[in-house]
Parts: C-alpha cells; sequence; structure tokens
C-alpha cells in the first residue's frame, strides 16, 4: 500500500480522504483483528495444536465446516431452482417471491432463530407433522442444517440472478436451432457461463454459515460433541475465562475465511475473463 | 431484452402474424415444456414458503396469539422500553459513525487512481466475511479485563466492554462496509468531470462536495444508510459477546429477544421479534423502492 500515488490531482481531498480512511479502517478493524492473531501468538504450537484438536473443538468445527457446506449445497441447488422461475417464467407474486428472497438478509438472526424453533419445535406448526414421519429436527444437527439453509438463500439467488438475466439469448436460440435439445442447451450452454457465479454463491453462502451464530443457537440444542457449533464454542470458552481456547477456535475460523475470500476474488475474476463479447 | 416486436412499426397481418410465429418459434428454443415449467415453480414458491414465509408469518402469530393486548403489554414493560432505546442509541451511533467513513473512503476510492484500491476495498470488506461472534471477541481481548487495554481502562475507570461503548464498537465493526459498497461503485460510475469542472469554476472542495456531488448519491447514501441500519439494530452474535446481557442496561432488543424466549415468555419474545420484523420488512420494501431511482440514475444501455 506504500505507493499510493493520485494520478488524477485535479480534485482536492485525496490525502485527508485517504488519511482518514486508512486511520478509520485501522482503529475498528484492523487492529482488533490483529490484537486477535498477536493474541494466538502467545500460544505455543503445541498449545494451540493441543486446543484446536482437542475432541470437543474438533466436533465443534466438523458440525459447523460439515453442516455449513452441505447447507451450502442445498442452497446452490434450491437457489438454482428459485433463480430460473424468477428469472425465465412468468407466474402469479413472482415480484414478491423475489422481494422475499432478501429476507434471510434483513431478518435479524435472532429474529430468524426463534422462529425457525418454534417452527420445527416438537408441537410447531411443521414440527408436529415431520415428528408424525418420526423426524426430529428442532434440538439436533439436523436443525442447525435448517438454519443454516435458511440463512444462505439469498446468496446463490442473487449473485447468480444478474448472470442469467444477461445471458445472451441468440446463443440460445442458436444452440436449440443447430439440433440441441433443450437439456444439452442448459447442461453445455448455459450452465458454463452460471458456474462462477454459482460457485461465487456456493463460498458465500458457506462462508456465511460457517460462522453463523443467532440463527442456529435457538434450533441446535447445543449438546457438546453432537449440536455445538464452532462460534458457540468461542462464546462458551470466553464465558469460563478461557481466552486461549477462544482465540485459537476463532483464528482457525479466520483462517477458513480469509481463504474463502481470496477464492470468491479468483472466482470473480475468472468470471470477468470471460464475459462474451457483445 | 428479448423481443419486441409489439411496438415495432405497423405491418401488414400476414406479415404480423409470420412475425408472431417465428417470435413464438424462437421462444420455444428458450424455455421448457410446460410439465417442467410448473414443477420447477412449484418447487420455488414451496422452498421459499417454507423457508421464508412460514418464519415470518410465525413471528407475527406468536406475537399476538394471546391477543392485542398481551402484545402492547409485552412491549410497554420497562425492560422492553430499555432494549428498544439501547438499540436506537446504537444504531444512531454506529450508522452515523459509518456514514462519515463510507462518504470519506468512497471519495478516496471512487474519485482518484491509485494502486492498491482492489485490496483497501477486500479490507473494508472484511467485516462481512468475519463471523459475528468473532467480531465481538476482537473486542473483548483488546478491552476486557485480561485484555491489551483491559488494565489501563481500568486504572482510569473507563467501562467499555459490558456497556454503551462496547456495543457500539462491535455494531460499527459489523456494519462497517454497507455505506462504502453501496457508494463507492456510483461514484465510480458518475466519474469526476462534474466535480472537476465545479473546481475549475472556483468552488471549493467542501462546496463542489455538497453542492455537486452529494446531490448525484443522495439514493445512494440512504440505500447504504438503510442496509447498515437494518444490521445494526438486528446485529444479535457480536453485540451478545461484548454486552454482558445485564437487564435494563446492556440488552439490545435481539439479546432480550433471546431472554424472553429462554425463559419461555413466548409472547413477549415474539413481540419484540415483530418490531425487528417489521424493521426488517420496511427495510425491504424501502430497498426496492430506492433500487428503482437508483437504476434510474444509470445509462439505460448498461443495465
Amino acid at each position: 500500500m506504500g505507493a499510493i500515488a493520485a494520478r488524477r490531482r485535479t480534485l482536492p481531498g485525496f490525502g485527508l480522504t485517504m488519511g482518514l480512511t486508512l486511520t478509520w479502517l485501522s482503529v475498528i478493524i484492523l487492529i482488533p483483528l490483529a490484537g486477535l492473531l498477536l493474541k494466538s501468538t502467545e500460544l505455543s504450537l503445541d498449545q494451540f495444536w493441543a486446543i484446536v484438536s482437542s475432541r470437543r473443538t474438533l466436533n465443534a468445527l466438523r458440525v459447523s465446516f460439515g453442516l455449513a457446506f452441505a447447507a451450502a449445497c442445498v442452497n446452490l441447488v434450491m437457489g438454482s431452482i428459485v433463480v430460473w422461475a424468477l428469472v425465465r417464467y412468468r407466474f402469479p407474486g413472482r415480484r414478491i417471491f423475489d422481494a422475499i428472497v432478501d429476507v434471510p438478509f434483513a431478518l435479524p438472526t435472532a429474529v430468524a432463530g426463534v422462529a425457525l424453533t418454534s417452527l420445527f419445535a416438537e408441537k410447531g406448526w411443521l414440527g408436529a407433522p415431520l415428528a408424525a414421519l418420526g423426524i426430529k429436527v428442532a434440538f439436533t444437527p439436523v436443525g442447525i442444517f435448517v438454519a443454516m439453509i435458511f440463512i444462505g438463500i439469498p446468496f446463490v439467488v442473487r449473485t447468480v440472478q444478474p448472470v442469467l438475466q444477461d445471458i445472451d439469448a441468440e446463443i440460445e436460440e442458436a444452440a436449440g436451432s443447430l439440433g440441441a435439445s433443450r437439456w444439452q442447451t442448459i447442461i453445455r450452454v448455459i450452465l458454463p457461463s452460471l458456474a462462477p457465479a454459482l460457485l461465487t454463491g456456493l463460498a458465500l453462502a458457506f462462508a456465511r454459515a460457517v460462522g453463523e451464530y443467532g440463527s442456529v443457537i435457538f434450533i441446535a440444542g447445543n449438546l457438546p460433541n453432537v449440536s455445538e457449533i464452532a462460534p458457540l464454542l468461542i462464546v462458551i470458552r470466553l464465558s469460563e475465562f478461557r481466552y486461549a481456547d477462544a482465540t485459537a477456535i476463532a483464528v482457525v475460523m479466520l483462517v477458513v475465511s480469509f481463504v474463502i475470500i481470496f477464492a470468491v476474488n479468483r472466482l470473480q475474476r475468472w468470471a470477468q475473463d470471460r464475459v462474451p463479447v457483445r | 431484452m428479448t423481443m419486441q416486436i409489439a411496438d415495432s412499426a405497423p405491418l401488414s397481418a400476414p406479415d404480423a402474424r409470420a412475425r408472431a410465429r417465428a417470435a413464438a418459434a424462437r421462444n420455444n428454443l428458450r424455455t421448457e415444456p410446460k410439465a417442467v415449467r410448473i414443477a420447477i415453480i412449484t418447487l420455488a414458491v414451496l422452498f421459499l414458503s417454507v423457508f421464508v414465509v412460514l418464519p415470518l408469518v410465525l413471528v407475527f402469530a406468536q406475537a399476538f396469539s394471546k391477543g392485542i393486548l398481551a402484545y402492547f403489554a409485552a412491549l410497554a414493560e420497562p425492560e422492553a422500553l430499555a432494549a428498544i432505546k439501547l438499540t436506537l442509541v446504537v444504531a444512531a451511533i454506529s450508522v452515523s459513525l459509518n456514514l462519515v467513513f463510507g462518504l470519506v473512503a468512497a471519495w478516496a476510492i471512487a474519485k482518484f487512481e491509485f494502486t492498491g484500491k482492489t485490496f483497501l476495498i477486500t479490507l473494508i470488506d472484511l467485516p462481512f466475511s468475519v463471523s459475528p461472534v468473532i467480531s465481538g471477541l476482537v473486542f473483548v481481548l483488546l478491552f476486557g479485563a485480561q485484555g491489551y487495554f483491559g488494565g489501563w481502562l481500568r486504572d482510569h475507570d473507563i467501562q467499555i466492554l459490558f456497556a454503551v461503548p462496547g456495543i457500539a464498537l462491535a455494531t460499527t465493526f459489523v456494519t462497517f462496509p454497507f455505506v462504502a459498497r453501496a457508494l463507492i461503485p456510483l461514484m465510480q460510475e458518475q466519474g469526476t468531470q462534474e466535480e472537476e469542472a465545479a473546481i475549475s469554476l472556483g468552488a471549493s472542495g467542501l462546496q463542489t462536495f455538497f453542492r455537486v456531488t452529494l446531490p448525484n448519491i443522495k439514493w445512494g447514501v440512504l440505500y447504504g444508510v438503510l442496509l447498515c441500519n437494518a444490521r445494526a439494530m438486528g446485529e444479535f452474535g457480536a453485540v451478545s459477546v461484548v454486552s454482558g446481557h445485564i437487564r435494563g442496561e446492556t440488552n439490545t432488543m435481539p439479546l432480550l429477544v433471546e431472554i424472553l424466549y429462554n425463559e419461555y415468555q413466548f409472547v413477549a419474545a415474539f413481540a419484540i421479534a415483530s418490531l425487528l420484523a417489521m424493521l426488517a420488512l420496511l427495510t425491504l420494501i424501502a430497498k426496492t423502492i430506492l433500487e428503482r431511482h437508483l437504476d434510474e440514475g444509470y445509462d439505460v444501455n448498461d443495465h
């Protein structure tokens, strides 16, 4: 960042606004995050490893990452179906359903958490019929999975929607008139142009679900080793004043988030490189 | 985007019919059999209804399950009022901090060229990808009793954690990117010509900003503030870690929802939750209206 040089010098205020931006960014975001990383260096590698590889931590990480990935995959499939319906078809209530996709973004996570729990509890609107079928959702890992699907819904839909809207009609028509079946056109022509957006949506939904706390903890049951998510274990360790443990788990999660950001940036560059010439 | 035969120049009847048939044939190449269409629409509607509509309806149904009087009685509890007030105060603090930051950062990033711009935007985006719990944890590590500044703060009798400053800080962290992210692409698209003209005509930097730039980006500012505010009022994880859950003092509305729910006071919990759900719905409606305004500002040819 050292070589910051304003090329356009016609407008005033670059030095001042850039200085304020960097200062404020450092105070609110960078220094606190650096503090977390610094704190983790107080642990020796052995100590760090002992915390991260303890049974309870490993299980919490497994629950968070495993279920988040499963939920992101469901969002990939269901999100694609929702996008296809919203973009390609006309049906009553389409605009309302389009707007509703953003609800998981806007609804506070605690509200989502209590609502989903009551919905899927044994006497809930959906929990009761499911219980009759012998399926327990609330207070089991399935509940965590359901909550993670909920919060991931907008990501796949909103990243894929603009790309699908922009796909050139003529390419599809060409494929069709050259004798490709509809299914072949979708798999060979449309899917490849959607691939970067689909993968970006998957990564974003996964990242969000891994770190999710509010909407999950109510429905999870929070049984150690079974239905305890990693963010909750951080909170528990903090309340026990085991700051080192909390820090070590947080560092693992932070590193994974950084890897995901990096992957998403790559994906977007890939997508930009392949924008068809119009 | 596809066919616009309807409003093309007047055609003779057979010509129009031939065109319509050709258009239908082309349309057929771009759609699926009716049964598949119905199946996809049904799946999409069913999925959104189960996962999004039902939870929303349930919030209001539960809140009013003991009647409208019980609903308002729950909201009039001193604890509820204290939580509502704290939520408003914290949102006001973090939204105004992030509004000023967003304007300043967007000016530096959108109006000038410099190396490392993409990296800087990635740094501003960081809070989006950090778990809310970690966003709270970092402030505990800084200001907690065992934290880096914990001792100094205690000696000087300054309370940050388990008090309003800590809650406001954690909320500001979590909502940091919203305004900047709404403004940067908008201001980049608008370029610098109008500002350069104003400056060359003798306007000062601040005059240029308030008289030229701000009117151009007002919908973008509102958009950013709206989303920032929704998240600030609804934040749970980060606030939960730094608040200390002192009843009537450091409980925001989402934290009070948790406490009441865990105490099986469902009407009260869902009454507070219904206020937050209404906030979310109003935010979405306002967002849709603002997006229309923002689209109008763009060039029609590139949407």
